[in-house]
């Protein structure tokens, strides 16, 4: 309001004569306080009384500021506030209830500043205070709110972990002459469903499957996929002996269930053989396993096929080898090489030096060590889920067939 | 793990003097100290820290299951001894550190020459055995929800200004960012060590000489808390201070100096010369 539209009634000058300083201190809009260093009210404006109830009477010189607060905010203006107060000569929004003569409670905020004298010697402390009702109720909605998702990550973290966990056997199945040991790691801190998974299974012919593979995505959706991926392993491989028909079998229901998803996998089935165990493999565009020979030498083991699920029919080829006593035989998903640092991959070199480094170990050994490294050499952070299956011919396979 | 550089230790006084640790409390941190420490540094060596998760510590060194109890606290003070390689020390334990001092006493009697327990309370809420602590447990939620609700409030204030007096050195800029100031959720949890915690047992575990240093009108702890810890510790000298609140050690410092120096002085000619 200008001075010409208030002086014909003479209003702007009644307003400037009333509030005049004593005025404005009594009923200003917030309460006020003046108190000797320990608390103790020297002082208190009308607002203040009118908020709390009290009678000037029952506070100057009776009651510390501190003892009108509820008593767990006691603590915390004994703990927090007073020291800051001293130390750095004033607080501000300090969040505590007063509790009014009625018993209620009143949510202030409250600044305080500390006068002092020219030596520092603390004289008396002046705080304003301002009702903090509406203000306090907001930020409890906030903090519960806040609460409430944190509870809703962990509990989606431990659903995702829950959820991986039946993508990998909880357990391996003893498979005679061979050492299996099998080893995961989620990427980053867990709370995302991976794709990775991997199996050991009987096939029902006095044989076993081993499977391994990686379905594209993360996520609820790829969860889906990776569990039908794991299922559908299965019944094909009791279906027919030969690798490549199961991973073509997988193909088929991917690429009419799920047209959007593709996967890359591994299957091999291992059977007793005269000279150790004889292994028939096959893979849908995944990386071949990775075999040590007892001399020491590498060799990859079978022929990439084609990725699943893509719309054209894979190519995939069945191919054989012997695994003799003290070879060992690598499956991993792409988490392993292409863990990064700097731009630099963990690559084959690296993982054929740590299974020469491990070659010792029992096959859950050389498992954990394969992990260990790949986390290492990120720093602890993984970046993609790592699956790694080890199989380890024993030294004295009978020989069967 | 360097302890000293975990617990942001500060060593300064008298090197050939005995030791004298100084732990602060719940809330704040070393700077708690400020106005008291420096009147023993001709005679003592003075040992300042910050308890993990306080001020200056490494809080990436904050562990919640050890530090879930007063133990865990007690285990930093005896690590730091065994860092500094001291023994004989004279152990200043402000409010809840009075408890993490007798705890530390208790487990390595040898490295403890005598304390000084200043606003002690073995236990901050009552007891169905007619014991008063003061508090009840529904108080000590409205503690943790109002750690919350000032967490809310200052998150987004900026760090304030020290409304230093050109006569007095100037509060570091240091103490401003930390002081009072640390992650709410360990907060929390010191808070739930502190309070709902229970060491009136561990007082008959003590054979250090204490001083119990007892506050006028200490909301936390009453004069009645301070008369059950000077009975329970055997040999215990009691001193009722003039300084009211729970704070003396700020609000005057040169009374609670003189009561700990007049302790120390009568205490150090009772002991067997060396």
């Amino acid at each position: 309001m200008s001075v010409e539209e208030a002086s014909p009634d003479g209003g702007f000058y009644t307003a400037l004569l009333e509030d005049d300083a004593e005025e404005l201190y009594d009923n200003a809009p917030c309460g006020y306080l003046s108190a000797l260093p320990d608390g103790t009210v020297a002082k208190a404006n009308a607002t203040f009384l009118g908020w709390t109830g009290y009678d000037r009477d029952d506070l100057v010189g009776r009651r510390r500021f501190q003892d009108l607060l509820a008593p767990g905010h006691r603590i915390y203006y004994e703990t927090h506030v007073a020291p800051l107060l001293r130390m750095q000569g004033h607080v501000r929004e300090i969040a505590v209830d007063v509790v009014c003569r009625s018993g209620a409670r009143l949510p202030v905020l409250v600044n305080s500043v500390l006068k002092q004298d020219d030596a520092g010697a603390p004289m008396m402390v002046r705080t304003a205070i301002f009702d903090a009702t509406e203000r306090r109720a907001y930020e409890l909605e906030l903090l519960s709110a806040r609460r409430r998702a944190e509870e809703s990550e962990t509990r989606a973290t431990a659903l995702a972990r829950t959820l991986q966990s039946t993508f990998v056997p909880p357990e391996i199945l003893t498979v005679p002459g061979l050492d299996v040991g099998g080893a995961y790691r989620p990427a980053g801190d867990g709370s995302e469903v991976g794709g990775d998974f991997y199996d050991v299974f009987e096939t029902g012919r006095g044989a076993w499957g081993v499977v391994l593979g990686d379905v594209c995505g993360k996520g609820a959706a790829a969860a889906i996929v990776t569990a039908l991926a794991r299922y559908t392993m299965r019944a094909e491989a009791l279906r027919t002996p030969y690798p490549s028909a199961v991973l073509a079998g997988l193909h088929e229901v991917l690429v009419r269930y799920h047209p959007d998803r593709f996967c890359t996998a591994l299957f091999a089935v291992l059977e007793p053989a005269a000279e150790g165990i004889r292994i028939t493999g096959a893979s849908g565009g995944h990386h071949l396993p990775i075999c040590l020979r007892a001399d020491g030498t590498f060799e990859a083991i079978g022929e990439t096929g084609m990725i699943l699920g893509m719309l054209d029919t894979p190519v995939l080829t069945d191919a054989t080898a012997i695994l003799r006593p003290g070879d060992v035989v690598v499956l991993y998903t792409d988490g392993v090489t292409e863990a990064r640092r700097k731009g630099e991959f963990f690559d084959d070199e690296r993982l054929c030096a740590v299974i020469a480094g491990a070659a010792g170990a029992g096959a859950q050994g050389i498992a954990d060590s394969i992990v260990a490294a790949v986390l290492d050499f990120q720093a602890g952070n993984a970046r993609d889920d790592v699956a790694v299956v080890v199989l380890k011919v024993q030294p004295n396979v009978d020989p069967i067939a | 793990m360097d302890v000293l550089r975990r617990n942001n230790v500060k060593v300064v006084g008298n090197p050939a003097g005995r030791s004298m640790l100084f732990a602060h409390g719940f809330g704040c941190d070393q700077h708690m100290w400020r106005f008291v420490a420096p009147a023993f540094e001709d005679r003592y060596q003075t040992v300042l820290f910050d308890y993990v998760g306080a001020g200056g510590s490494e809080s990436a060194a904050y562990d919640p299951a050890r530090y879930g109890t007063l133990d865990g606290y007690a285990r930093d003070v005896l690590d730091i001894c065994q860092a500094l390689d001291v023994d004989d020390v004279v152990m200043v334990g402000h409010s809840v550190s009075a408890m993490i001092a007798v705890l530390a006493a208790a487990e390595a009697p040898d490295r403890f020459g005598a304390l000084v327990l200043i606003g002690p309370s073995p236990r901050y809420t009552d007891d169905d055995d007619g014991y008063v602590g003061g508090f009840t447990s529904e108080d000590i939620e409205g503690l943790l929800a109002s750690l919350d609700s000032n967490y809310l409030g200052w998150s987004a204030t900026t760090a304030p200004v020290i409304m230093g007096n050109p006569d007095r050195p100037a509060l570091g800029a240091e103490l401003t960012s930390s002081f009072c100031r640390a992650d709410p959720e360990i907060q929390k949890r010191f808070a739930r060590a502190t309070f709902l915690s229970d060491n009136r047992k561990d007082l008959a575990r003590v054979t250090a000489p204490a001083l119990v240093l007892q506050c006028s009108d200490d909301v936390l702890a009453p004069d009645s808390v301070g008369a059950y810890v000077h009975e329970h510790l055997a040999g215990s000298r009691f001193v009722k201070l003039q300084a009211t609140g729970h704070c003396p050690n700020l609000s005057a410092p040169q009374e609670t100096i003189d009561a700990i120096a007049a302790f120390l002085d009568s205490e150090s000619g009772t002991r067997p010369c060396p």
